[in-house]
């Protein structure tokens, strides 16, 4: 019961996360901003709507976002949460996680593609260039958490603290921030708010959907920040010990926290140069590799 | 005295900062030169204590390599006084090169740097604590940046900063030798005092020998980007042609061997050791090196201050040769160091009356200099038969020994490549030089004056004194050389 | 000890970000950070000898590296009127992963050479060792000559900071000696700038090609 919760959770929740990072950037902006269970209601709107299916498409473009979303909820089944393990956990179920996050990137690549405008090939190159230097980078801090801990589960190392507090303690959980925001199109690495096509990454792929495959695609993306939230919370806040309900409490607060901190970084940051992204991701792959020699090296 | 040999340049540094009035500059400057030669003399005379509670302690490659500086400083000064006038009397000057108008650095800099350049070698070679060493080269670096850079213009601060760059890493990883040799030495059971020669040579056999080799490595590498040793040479080319003929002559007189110094104080550390060996085959890779790329630019060069610099990096190689040689090379480096000082400064203050008459560096365009100049022409001539090792000069007889040390103790390789290499040297050298002696005057030449006695006198005694050393080695030199080079090699 | 590992990870940190920030001003305020890190670790030394002269060893360092010499490059930063980015021979991400690789080669060193027992604490030797090849690459990867000294302070610092566990032998007076003397290099360094600067109209060191055979 306790490891199908997070799964619940997560289904509920995470469109909450995208209102509490909306309102964030609302607050800081000065304005009232959006409801909270705004996503809700967009959700909601799109479910009723009818999809528009250009000419030129296939069948990739409209099964696009049905195995995007398939995906990413496999990808869930493997996270574990709020101190209890995960629903599906294996040796090495940490490789299938980052791939089956590649196939729904992929899926959503191939549909912008097959719909034959330069607006999604554009989008679709830099999503695929950005997400090709940050699997590397994911699996250093995957390859660090695993040495500082023992067994080869996303279950096993992700909710064991660290045995002393050391600075590369802190800089994983710095790095998979920084991979939150580079796979979930935020600032500084994409703006989700422009509406200039030439300046989106991730926005101008998912141009063409419309209605209920729309739908689909923005659930995903919910889906996909509750996913590196729970990654981040799990590096970062020790809750074993604690009875299960102060430790999913505690869990869900650090997961709104997290939400509230990249709706701070949104707002006080710029987007980079898309030139620059290479070196912040090279910036946070070398501290990856840097924590990793580290906790070898001990 | 020793405090006094140090104070002496820096109170007319001072003085110089402060005086308004040129001629009064110039006479502290000679004047300070002299005091410090006749303080030098005297430590000849009467050895000197040790001052600053052992700091400052003065031995034979020191008392060597300081007359070596002080000699040549004396001569400098003299040449200075009239080359400082010749340069104050106009007022802009166009750079004969590119024709772009520069400036010259305030004389008053210039006359301080001269004498803080003094003050710094001085430190360098009246200490055996490889600290203090390591300051003074640094201090010798800094304080002759300002005397590279008295022509303003653009050459000249590129080859400045060039200096500056390439000689302040490669001191501080002499730095990173000094601070390798005290790992060496660690004992936590009985720690060393400091970093003195008279605290380190007995202990040298029980010191870590890996470290000590990778020390010698870095304070070989580190000094010897200061010394013109190939590869890291790259600076002193460039330094010293575009620098003023009087401070090349210091650079390549004196400032070369107080670099090679630094080096010989780390061979002495580990001949002590039991590890000469190794250092001096390192010293006889780097010497044969420096010769062969020396002899490769020599020839074909058309700029003929290029043409000293690089003759000055061969020279530094033989040195080098000689010393890693071992046995009588030693003796033989000692006298080649002193017969070299003596020689490439004269050269260095003639090919600066050249300049001053023709205004170009390059060898096909300075001709005629036998009609133009005859004394000069003559010094020329004779300074390069001098440093390409003719007889009957001093820095012939040097050659001899180091040769004919290096073909008996077993180094045959070794003395066939040298001889080789200063063979090309010899004929590479004489074709400029020949051609700038002989021929008619290019139609563009001023008409030259009288040849003064300010720019004649200094280069002619050094020039006569390395003839002296070629016809006749009075005992008591031959003595002290030998000390030197017995300390040198035995670490004593 | 955890202090002092701590202290040496930072040193690391801040050189891989030497090799990555792309503005000279935030590279001259990064000096400050290293020279403030170096000043702390003479006091981590759990068997210093006389007390006083680590403090004051440890006020001259702060005064000098952390203080004179970001004042000293701001101050020739701000005379100059030149792009305020670091122009790159070597691009960043590859200076980046050359920083890397020189601290992978740095840590296996300290595990192969012979170190006299109780010297050196864990880590100093990889720290120092990174910070010297940290120098070393901005002195020869990047275009302007702001840069090349900057890399010649990192250089020093990481050979100073090879040297902290030895301050004990010999007196402090020539460690200040020789910082001072790194002081006054640096200020001749920025004079010179300063004359390149009105000479060139530029501090690229790629246009200094006129003196050549």
């Amino acid at each position: 019961m306790q490891t199908n919760l997070h799964l619940l959770l997560a289904l509920v929740l995470a469109p909450l996360l995208l209102g509490i990072v909306n309102r964030v950037k609302a607050r800081f902006a000065g304005r009232q901003g959006k409801p909270l269970l705004q996503t809700y209601f967009d959700l909601a709107k799109l479910a009723r709507k009818g999809a528009v299916l250009s000419r030129t498409t296939s069948w990739v473009f409209a099964a696009g976002p049905t195995v995007s979303l398939a995906a990413i909820l496999c990808a869930l089944l493997l996270v574990p949460a709020g101190g209890t393990v995960a629903p599906v956990r294996f040796a090495g179920d940490f490789m299938v996680m980052a791939y089956l996050l590649g196939l729904s990137r992929l899926a959503l690549i191939l549909a912008a593609l097959d719909t034959g405008s330069s607006f999604e090939g554009m989008g679709a190159s830099r999503e695929a260039c950005f997400s090709a230097l940050a699997e590397p980078v994911l699996f250093l801090c995957f390859l660090c958490l695993i040495s500082r801990s023992d067994g080869l589960s996303l279950s096993a190392f992700l909710q064991t603290p660290a045995a002393h507090l050391t600075p590369e303690s802190l800089f994983v959980p710095a790095v998979l921030f920084v991979l939150l925001l580079t796979e979930n199109a935020r600032i500084p690495v994409d703006d989700p708010n422009t509406h200039l096509e030439l300046t989106m990454i991730h926005e101008v792929m998912v141009l063409d959907h419309s209605g209920p495959d729309l739908g689909l695609i923005v659930y995903g993306a919910a889906l996909k920040l509750w996913l590196f939230s729970a990654l981040v919370v799990g590096t970062l806040v020790p809750v074993h010990g604690l009875s299960p309900l102060a430790a999913w409490a505690a869990w869900l607060g650090a997961m709104g926290l997290t939400a509230l901190v990249v709706g701070i970084v949104e707002s006080v940051m710029a987007r980079l140069r898309l030139v620059r992204v290479p070196r912040l991701l090279g910036g946070a792959g070398a501290l990856a590799a840097l924590s990793l020699v580290l906790t070898l090296w001990r | 005295m020793l405090t006094a040999l140090l104070l002496v340049p820096v109170i007319a540094a001072a003085l110089g900062l402060l005086l308004a009035a040129d001629g009064p500059r110039r006479t502290v400057l000679v004047t300070a030169a002299l005091v410090h030669a006749g303080l030098v003399a005297a430590t000849f005379a009467h050895h000197p204590a040790p001052a600053f509670g052992g700091l400052l302690e003065l031995d034979a490659p020191g008392q060597l390599f300081l007359a070596l500086a002080s000699l040549l400083f004396v001569a400098v000064a003299i040449y200075a006084t009239g080359y400082l006038r010749a340069e104050g009397q106009t007022a802009t000057k166009r750079d004969f090169q590119d024709g772009a108008a520069f400036a010259n650095a305030p004389e008053r800099i210039f006359t301080a740097c001269l004498c803080l350049f003094l003050a710094s070698m001085t430190l360098v070679t009246t200490t055996r604590n490889l600290s203090v060493l390591w300051v003074g080269v640094e201090a010798t670096t800094l304080s002759s940046a300002p005397l590279i850079y008295f022509h303003r213009h653009r050459r000249s601060l590129e080859a400045t900063w060039k200096y500056l760059v390439i000689c302040s890493v490669g001191i501080a990883l002499a730095l990173l030798g000094n601070i390798l040799f005290s790992v060496a030495f660690y004992d936590p059971a009985s720690p060393i005092a400091s970093m003195d020669l008279a605290s380190m040579l007995p202990r040298a056999a029980a010191a870590g020998k890996p470290w000590l080799k990778a020390a010698f490595i870095f304070v070989l590498v580190g000094y010897g980007t200061k010394m013109g040793l190939a590869p890291m040479h790259n600076w002193l080319p460039d330094a010293h042609s575009q620098s003023p003929s009087l401070v090349s002559a210091l650079l390549s007189g004196a400032l070369l061997n107080c670099a090679f110094l630094g080096i010989l104080r780390a061979y002495q550390v580990l001949g002590a050791a039991g590890l000469g060996d190794f250092g001096g085959e390192l010293l006889v890779l780097f010497g044969l090196i420096s010769m062969g790329l020396a002899a490769v630019f020599i020839v074909g060069q058309g700029d003929y201050k290029r043409l000293l610099a690089y003759s000055s990096v061969e020279h530094m190689g033989l040195l080098a040769l000689g010393v890693g040689a071992g046995g009588l090379a030693v003796y033989g480096a000692m006298l080649h160091a002193v017969a070299h000082s003596l020689t490439k400064g004269a050269l260095f203050l003639v090919s600066g009356n050249i300049l001053a008459l023709y205004h170009t560096r390059s060898c096909h365009d300075a001709r005629g200099l036998s009609r133009a100049l005859p004394v000069t022409a003559a010094l020329w001539m004779a300074g390069f038969l001098a440093i390409a090792g003719s007889p009957p000069f001093g820095v012939f007889v040097s050659e001899l020994t180091i040769l004919q040390s290096l073909f008996a103790t077993g180094h045959g390789l070794a003395g066939g490549l040298a001889l080789a290499c200063l063979a090309v040297i010899f004929v590479g050298m004489s074709v400029p030089v020949t051609r700038m002696v002989q021929g008619p005057l290019p139609p563009a030449t001023r008409a030259p004056g009288r040849e003064s006695a300010l720019s004649l006198a200094p280069p002619l005694v050094l020039l006569g004194g390395a003839l002296l050393l070629g016809l006749y080695l009075p005992a008591p030199l031959v003595r002290f050389l030998d000390q030197a080079a017995r300390a040198v090699s035995l670490g004593g | 000890m955890q202090l002092f590992q701590s202290v040496m990870v930072a040193l690391i940190c801040v050189n891989l970000a030497y090799l990555a920030i792309t503005r000279l001003r935030s590279l001259a305020r990064l000096t400050a950070v290293q020279g403030a890190l170096l000043a702390v670790v003479p006091l981590l030394f759990p068997d210093t000898a006389s007390h006083a002269h680590v403090w004051l060893l440890s006020l001259a360092i702060f005064a000098i590296k952390a203080v004179g010499f970001p004042w000293l490059l701001a101050r020739t930063l701000s005379r100059l009127e030149v792009n305020p980015v670091v122009e790159p021979y070597l691009g960043f991400n590859l200076s980046l992963l050359a920083g890397v690789c020189g601290l992978l080669f740095s840590l296996w060193l300290e595990t192969r050479l012979p170190f006299p027992p109780g010297l050196f604490p864990p880590l100093l030797f990889p720290a120092a060792l990174t910070t010297i090849f940290t120098g070393l690459t901005l002195v020869i990867a990047r275009k302007k000559a702001l840069t090349q000294v900057i890399g010649y302070l990192a250089a020093e610092n990481g050979i100073f900071l090879l040297g902290t566990p030895l301050s004990g032998q010999g007196s402090v007076w020539l460690e200040l000696s020789v910082l001072l003397d790194i002081f006054v290099a640096v200020f001749v360094m920025g004079i010179a700038i300063h004359h390149i600067n009105k000479t060139f109209e530029s501090i690229d060191v790629g246009r200094f090609c006129s003196l050549r055979d």
